[in-house]
């Protein structure tokens, strides 16, 4: 039948409704990617909206306030973050590199599969329970919240998460690598950790990175483990503040001049996690070996 | 070839075997502490613990139904906003969006995923939680007042405002596995059903979902993993009050959110187990869902590495 056909068949009719359900079910996905992305836009509009204003170098360089006084800062909250990400890095990154090595290098056989698995599935741990299970590993023991148990909730929380990253990149280096080093007669550990692992050594960063701005943000692994102070601590043994808990906290607060800085503090936050974000996709530009 | 020792190389081997294993380690140290925590509360309440609905510290009686209850809502909520929303992107993503459009998109969504959980409470209590109470909710009530889950005071701190910030936050999981399931569907699958005179919606509807379902069930399930245990954005949102009521618009409280809130101000020892007892409650749920997550999503992958996460 002809474009022309006068007449509009039972087949045309059919035809004109496929088309119809056709088109309108493009138009569903599409707004379910429109309405996906719009809680990001949506959020990060309102941090800049409310939190730019609050933000000034005091912010930056001072302790909170008493309550009921206006200004004040977060310093301290920053640099217990940073000290926290710091501790979780010297616990997490050394067990989750090696276990990735082993994954990729050593395990072929059933115990790497079930690793792998264990892997993913503590992935899937809520953080809440890693702050539980601290607390009754080194809260209680040593009798004190501390910087230390904060630091090994975020480690741990890490561990998995290196681990299946490491593994993913030093599987992506090429066999001839490793047959070049077999050939000169290199024993197979120094194969690994000279040339493997060195070959491999963007990727692997890149996914410390990755699992730093996983860990960043994380408040409830430290609720009962770091706690927070509104001091400086000069002693890791002692409470520690951190960007996160500091937000939950005057966010939850009946004060104005609190609520300003709880949207402060998480600008602060979020251009730091979206700036590790960044360099992660920076750096994993070119990952590949050919 | 003797000559060049051994050693290193077997010490090298075990070290590393030693650091993997520390998972498996760190499964079972999570197990142990929280059952530990939990004994006093396993021993004096027993099986009730689970179905009893009342949470009175003063009286020092504790049972974790109203959590329970909450967590299961709270997740179904999020659930049946984040799956469809999620697959529909999924299918945009692989089988519609331009070339150009589709990385961008990609990137907004794993954008989404870094927003940490803290952000998401501050951003729902003092936005969305307004225009939940002013315009959303009252809308709702006039439309579907009859249904009991739309009844009764609307205060903005509500299960229905926990289930749309957890929706939020597995949105990019749910969004990204489904599409990599999407990706897995072969090509001739496509082309056959093209072949038939079929539109791209049949196609989709035809060759891709039916052949994906299965996947696409095993990233609702990972979902709903992710749903059962956060815990600060809507610890934030849900109203925090332990009780069991039919309307979403009422407070309700999670399983993590009590832990959150409670947990440093656990006065007697009771009180401090029955919370670990929570956890472990957690946990078991949580492990449960994602291993079953997991052995779907790897049956698929066929061999052992699935590289979902």
């Amino acid at each position: 039948m002809s474009p022309a056909d006068p007449t509009p068949t039972p087949r045309d009719a059919r035809m004109t409704w496929r088309r119809f359900v056709d088109r309108a079910m493009a138009g569903v996905m599409l707004l379910c990617s429109v309405l996906v992305m719009a809680p990001l836009f949506l959020v990060v509009y309102f941090l800049f909206r409310e939190g730019a204003s609050a933000l000034d170098l005091n912010f930056f360089l001072q302790l909170p306030k008493p309550t009921g006084e206006t200004g004040g800062g977060m310093a301290h909250a920053i640099v217990g973050t940073i000290e926290l990400l710091l501790m979780a890095v010297v616990l997490g990154v050394p067990f989750g590199v090696l276990g990735g090595i082993y994954l990729a290098e050593y395990g072929s056989d059933r115990t790497s599969y079930w690793v792998r698995f264990a892997a993913d599935v503590l992935n899937g741990v809520p953080s809440i329970v890693w702050g539980m299970v601290v607390y009754a590993l080194l809260v209680v023991p040593f009798k004190t919240f501390s910087a230390y148990a904060g630091g090994v909730a975020l480690g741990l929380m890490m561990v998995p998460l290196v681990m299946r990253t490491t593994e993913e990149v030093l599987v992506l280096v090429p066999q001839s690598y490793r047959e070049a080093g077999l050939a000169l007669g290199i024993a197979k550990w120094k194969i690994i950790l000279v040339i493997v692992v060195r070959a491999a050594m963007k990727g692997i960063v890149t996914g410390v990175l990755i699992a730093l701005a996983r860990v960043a943000g994380e408040t409830a692994p430290l609720l009962f483990t770091a706690l927070g102070n509104n001091f400086w601590n000069r002693n890791l043994a002692q409470p520690i503040a951190a960007l996160p808990l500091q937000i939950f906290s005057y966010a939850t607060s009946p004060y104005d001049d609190w609520h300003r800085q709880a949207w402060a503090g998480a600008l602060v936050l979020i251009l730091m996690i979206l700036g590790l974000n960044l360099l992660v996709r920076f750096l994993s530009r070119d990952r590949n070996f050919d | 070839m003797a000559p060049p020792s051994r050693l290193p190389d077997t010490a090298f081997r075990w070290l590393a075997l030693l650091a993997a294993l520390t998972i498996v380690g760190l499964i079972a140290l999570v197990g142990w502490e929280l059952y530990g925590g939990a004994r006093l509360a396993v021993a004096k309440f027993g099986v009730k613990f689970l179905v009893n609905s009342t949470w009175d510290p003063v009286t020092d009686t504790y049972g974790a139904w109203p959590f329970i209850f909450g967590t299961l809502v709270s997740s179904l909520i999020a659930l049946v906003i984040a799956v469809p929303l999620g697959v529909g992107t999924a299918l945009y993503l692989t089988e519609m969006a331009p070339g150009r459009l589709r990385q961008p998109i990609i990137m907004v969504i794993e954008m989404l995923a870094a927003v940490p959980s803290v952000i998401f409470g501050l951003w729902g209590i003092f936005v969305l939680l307004p225009w939940l109470r002013d315009h959303l909710f009252p809308w709702l009530q006039k439309l579907f007042g009859f249904l009991p889950i739309f009844q009764g005071a609307i205060y903005g701190v509500s299960m229905l405002a926990g289930g749309i910030i957890v929706a939020i936050m597995i949105l990019p999981i749910v969004t990204s596995v489904s599409r990599e399931i999407l990706r897995s569907v072969p090509n001739l699958q496509r082309e056959a059903a093209y072949a038939l005179g079929a539109t791209h919606w049949e196609v989709i509807r035809i060759a891709v979902l039916s052949y994906a379902r299965r996947g696409l069930f095993g990233a609702m399930v990972l979902g709903l993993g992710r749903a059962l245990g956060e815990t600060m954005a809507v610890t934030m949102v849900i109203g925090n009050r332990p009780e069991v009521s039919a309307s979403l618009f009422a407070p309700g409280y999670t399983l993590a959110s009590v832990i959150a809130n409670e947990f440093t101000e656990a006065t007697t020892d009771l009180y401090l187990s029955s919370l670990f007892e929570l956890g472990l409650v957690l946990v078991a749920v949580t492990l449960l869902v994602n291993i079953i997550a997991q052995l779907m999503l790897r049956s698929l992958a066929g061999s052992g590495s699935g590289k979902v996460t």
